[in-house]
């Protein structure tokens, strides 16, 4: 297999690992969040590099030179792949962003040595292919909420039972598939318990509980970043896609898109701003499953653009909303507040974030959400409209939790709350991404395709179906001729000439 | 003549860098939360309006003189994949070209009176930043060569929309008549994505000029079966009935004047209520595909001249009357559309938009010219009744008097039969998943959920 220059990968999982350890002896929260500043920072560092670093090979896969484990055990864990490669710097810049961004008044309640810790479970994740040994992340990575669950007092068991029967549910059905090896087709025995353990992982009605409990009961800060990596979608594209037939996805995609309706409306008539943002990032993370369970390039592309707009934008969306809350405790969305006359850096960010979630153009959320709906109105006939629906009581929920908050009446305090340069840096950040992949979206938007690709050419190969038409016989596609109905079940769609 | 043409694409160009670039400037400084001062500002607003209309007038000139119906301005694939391409594709021809000429008229008049009028206002600079997403969403919108980049331009001009008519948003009234354009706004976004989506999955092409079998605008004939274009058309009319106010939506353009008054005048008295007939310009061929189109585009707009017309004779205030005097016109405008006509509800466009503004204008300045009046004859000015109110029996000019004061009870009937059942749904689901959480964690279930706050600003208030 091609190799990195360096062990990045390796690296990028230990930093966070070995800054846990080290964190957890400190007994000064400010410390604690210095050291884990820099341990972010320096894995931050070290996914981009490796980002880089897979770019510049040119190649499908890659994996680490000088590989530890692979030195020790002769098995190699960690790969980095066209579809995991920017998922590495993303979810890293969401844990350095976190704590970049916490302020003084946070710093009691959130856990540094358990954020790095579970950043490391969550890199660890992204960077192996390995079905058990993504289990087996994905069941280290649902830890850390309950040990601050736990900390915090709180009740354990909603939580607990989802992500428990999640794991267990996975081991199940991978084990089932590992019994049927000479099968391209598995049994239903083995897809189903795969399936709703994703659906569960993932918030889908009627598995959504934990996710509104999580937010509720455990610190902010960490229920986002828990959520926010979308590791769900992970276990999907790596558990489910290569082995489920397409109508068990699309039947995912049936509950996804049931889930992306229903809590857009809940999130309209939410009375905290908590629970606003759960059923905000539910409904749009419930978007992505649709594309992903479309199995069309075009789809797929969607989804995984739509996964990076959203992580973006739903992160800073979560920023603005913790430092809210850091000034002014938590806060409920059924008064006005009038915070924009002391926070208006905020205002704009909770706007622009807001706006870009629900793929307002400009931002980058606006292509992948075109994408994401015209690829799969060719696998769903009727999937258009609910999925519009959803993107409208979305954007009628952020708007409303953005009047309730900053508008509508005049908040008396004798403090400066102006947004600190910590939290300004973070949320440009990732205005300035959104913005960026909004203006620009050509080079992200063709690397998602080329992953899309390959996704799905993985797919065909287990599942023993013809290969893809390569790209040259599909740019022949053109426009329908006059009066002609559009493109058939089953066909590529025309090519689109705007 | 190709130096003409290619002059009239550089000036094409510069009609859209000009906005964009007014957005920049003065949108960065903004987001740094760096505040510029009046005087950049309004500098700013003056010299992207006079150079993009200068350009506009040069590109109408070239035309003129070119003979060309028609200048399409590409600006290259934005992003391009197998089977999928996005290129912003703007186009210069009979309706682009005199409406983008009315948008930087009128917005640039608009500009220089609200330097005035929004002289030292805590929100000046908040005030024109939103201007400068209205006018680049009026230009990208006018200028649209496709439907996808039509829709970028709507939205850009539904969100100002909203948020300057939540302006003042200290008090809780404008903040939530804001709210109700806006969600009014989203189902319009949405039926038109969903018109565009239709159009590509029906005939592969967004593309205005690709739509037509041959000929440019008003001409031309749509690449589309009578079915297609029913589907397609009635999607276009809905959205076009969200974006201009026609029945049943109509209750949203009173509510819009609770922002500053150039904000009304230029959105919601000129260009912005008119965007929705725009549209329905815009592909009229596709109306003329199917006759049942055309029947529904004249009901809907004879139904909302005459809803403004009953609704604008009961009003109190300066601002209502105009607003439902503006409905009225634009009623009148969209039957013409349906009628078949192109070029005359094309010219009453123009001719309603820059004698409304005008009145809106003046309007601050009402009282004090009725004074005038009445001090020069001497006495009150005469109120009488009009013929038609005379000749109803006494109950029924109570009733009508009671209907138009509720405004045809449109509001009414959006929230009793639309909204309130759906949040009705969402409250009992949210009820039962409070329980479920509850009886989970082994608490005791509780009987009452957060009951829906009586006035939020929230989904209750949305009509």
């Amino acid at each position: 297999m091609n190799q990195l220059h360096l062990p990045f990968l390796e690296l990028s999982i230990l930093i966070p690992a070995i800054g846990a350890l080290l964190i957890s002896g400190l007994k000064s929260p400010n410390a604690a969040r210095k050291w884990c500043l820099v341990c972010s920072g320096f894995t931050f560092a070290c996914t981009v590099l490796a980002w880089q670093d897979f770019g510049l090979l040119h190649m499908n896969e890659a994996s680490d030179r000088w590989d530890l484990i692979a030195t020790l055990t002769g098995y190699q864990l960690f790969v980095v792949d066209e579809f995991s490669a920017p998922l590495l710097p993303a979810v890293a810049l969401l844990y350095f962003l976190m704590t970049l961004a916490t302020l003084k008044t946070k710093m009691q309640r959130f856990s540094f040595s358990w954020s790095l810790a579970s950043e490391s479970a969550r890199l660890a994740t992204l960077a192996c292919r390995d079905p058990w040994a993504v289990i087996a992340f994905l069941a280290l990575g649902c830890i850390p909420p309950l040990f601050e669950l736990k900390s915090r007092q709180r009740q354990l068991r909603i939580y607990g039972l989802h992500m428990g029967l999640s794991i267990a549910l996975l081991v199940i059905g991978w084990f089932l598939v590992g019994l049927e090896p000479d099968q391209k087709l598995h049994s239903l025995w083995a897809i189903v318990p795969i399936m709703i353990a994703i659906a569960i992982r993932s918030g889908m009605v009627p598995f959504h509980l934990w996710m509104g409990d999580l937010f509720e009961h455990g610190s902010f800060g960490s229920a986002l970043l828990f959520v926010t990596p979308m590791m769900g979608a992970y276990a999907t594209v790596r558990l489910l896609l290569p082995v489920a037939p397409d109508w068990v996805l699309r039947g995912l995609g049936v509950l996804a898109m049931s889930t992306a309706v229903y809590a857009a409306g809940l999130s309209m008539i939410q009375h905290e701003a908590r629970r606003f943002f759960c059923y905000s990032f539910l409904s749009h993370s419930s978007m992505i499953f649709v594309g992903l369970d479309a199995v069309t390039p075009i789809g797929l592309t969607g989804a995984l653009c739509m996964w990076l707009s959203i992580m973006l934008s739903m992160t800073g969306l979560g920023l603005t909303l913790r430092a809210l809350e850091a000034r002014f405790g938590r806060l409920s969305l059924d008064r006005y507040h009038g915070l924009y006359e002391h926070t208006p850096g905020l205002a704009m960010c909770f706007a622009l974030t807001g706006l870009a979630s629900v793929g307002f153009p400009g931002t980058l959320g606006f292509i992948g959400t075109e994408l994401l709906i015209d690829g799969a109105v060719e696998t769903y006939a009727s999937v258009g409209v609910m999925l519009l629906l959803a993107t409208a009581l979305n954007g009628i929920a952020i708007v409303r939790a953005y009047f309730l908050l900053f508008t509508g009446s005049r908040y008396a305090s004798s403090v400066s709350l102006k947004i600190g340069i910590r939290e300004r840096f973070a949320v440009l950040l990732l205005a300035a991404l959104l913005i960026g992949g909004g203006l620009f979206p050509q080079p992200g938007v063709l690397t998602r395709h080329h992953a899309a690709r390959q996704l799905l050419e993985h797919r065909r190969v287990m599942l023993g179906l013809p290969p893809l038409p390569d790209e040259a016989h599909e740019h022949g596609g053109g426009a329908e001729p006059a009066g002609q109905p559009g493109p058939v079940e089953g066909q590529e769609p025309a090519a689109r000439q705007e | 003549m190709g130096w003409l043409m290619m002059a009239m694409q550089i000036c094409g160009v510069v009609v859209l860098v000009a906005p964009m670039l007014l957005l920049c400037v003065l949108g960065i400084p903004a987001l740094l939360d760096r505040q510029l001062s009046e005087r950049q500002i309004s500098w700013a607003v003056l010299v992207a309006n006079s150079v993009g209309l200068a350009a506009a007038v040069c590109v109408l000139a070239g035309m003129l003189l070119s003979g060309e119906r028609s200048v399409p301005i590409e600006l290259g694939t934005w992003v391009g994949i197998p089977n999928y391409h996005f290129a912003w594709k703007f186009v210069f021809d009979r309706l682009s070209v005199p409406f983008v000429i009315l948008s930087f008229s009128l917005i640039g008049v608009i500009g220089a009176f609200a330097d005035q009028y929004m002289h030292r206002e805590p929100g000046y600079s908040r005030f024109f930043m939103l201007y400068s997403i209205f006018l680049a969403g009026m230009i990208v919108t006018s200028l649209a060569g496709t439907i996808e980049t039509l829709f970028s331009g709507w939205e850009l001009v539904g969100l100002s929309s909203a948020f300057l008519v939540a302006f003042f948003h200290e008090r809780e009234s404008p903040v939530r008549n804001g709210q109700v354009i806006w969600s009014i706004y989203r189902v319009s976004d949405a039926a038109l994505l969903l018109a565009a989506l239709t159009l590509h999955h029906q005939t592969g092409e967004g593309d205005f000029g690709k739509l037509m079998v041959s000929g440019t605008w008003p001409d031309g004939e749509a690449r589309l079966t009578e079915a297609q274009a029913i589907l397609v058309g009635g999607l276009i009319l809905l959205a076009a009935a969200g974006k201009s106010a026609l029945v049943p939506f109509s209750g949203w353009l009173p509510r819009a004047m609770e922002g500053p008054t150039p904000s009304s005048a230029v959105f919601y008295g000129a260009l912005s209520v008119h965007l929705g007939a725009f549209l329905l310009l815009r592909v009229s061929p596709v109306l003329e595909r199917s006759w049942m189109l055309g029947a529904a585009t004249i009901t809907l707009g004879l139904a909302t001249a005459l809803c403004g017309a009953v609704c604008g004779r009961v009003q109190t205030d300066i601002k209502s009357v105009l607003c439902y005097a503006s409905l009225t016109q634009v009623g009148i405008i969209v039957a013409e559309i349906g009628i078949g006509w192109r070029y005359i509800p094309l010219i009453h466009i123009l001719g309603h938009a820059c004698l409304r503004i005008l009145q809106f204008v003046r309007a601050p300045s009402l009282l004090q010219d009725y004074r005038a009046i009445e001090n020069a004859i001497g006495g009150s000015l005469p109120s009488t009744m009009g013929w038609f109110a005379r000749m109803l029996p006494t109950s029924s000019q109570h009733w009508l008097y009671r209907f138009a004061l509720e405004r045809c009870y449109l509001d009414g009937l959006l929230a009793r039969f639309v909204v309130s059942p759906v949040l009705a749904v969402f409250h009992a689901c949210d009820r039962y998943e409070r329980q479920a959480t509850a009886w989970l964690n082994g608490r005791p279930p509780t009987t009452t959920s957060p009951s829906p706050a009586p006035i939020t600003g929230g989904a209750e208030e949305l009509l």
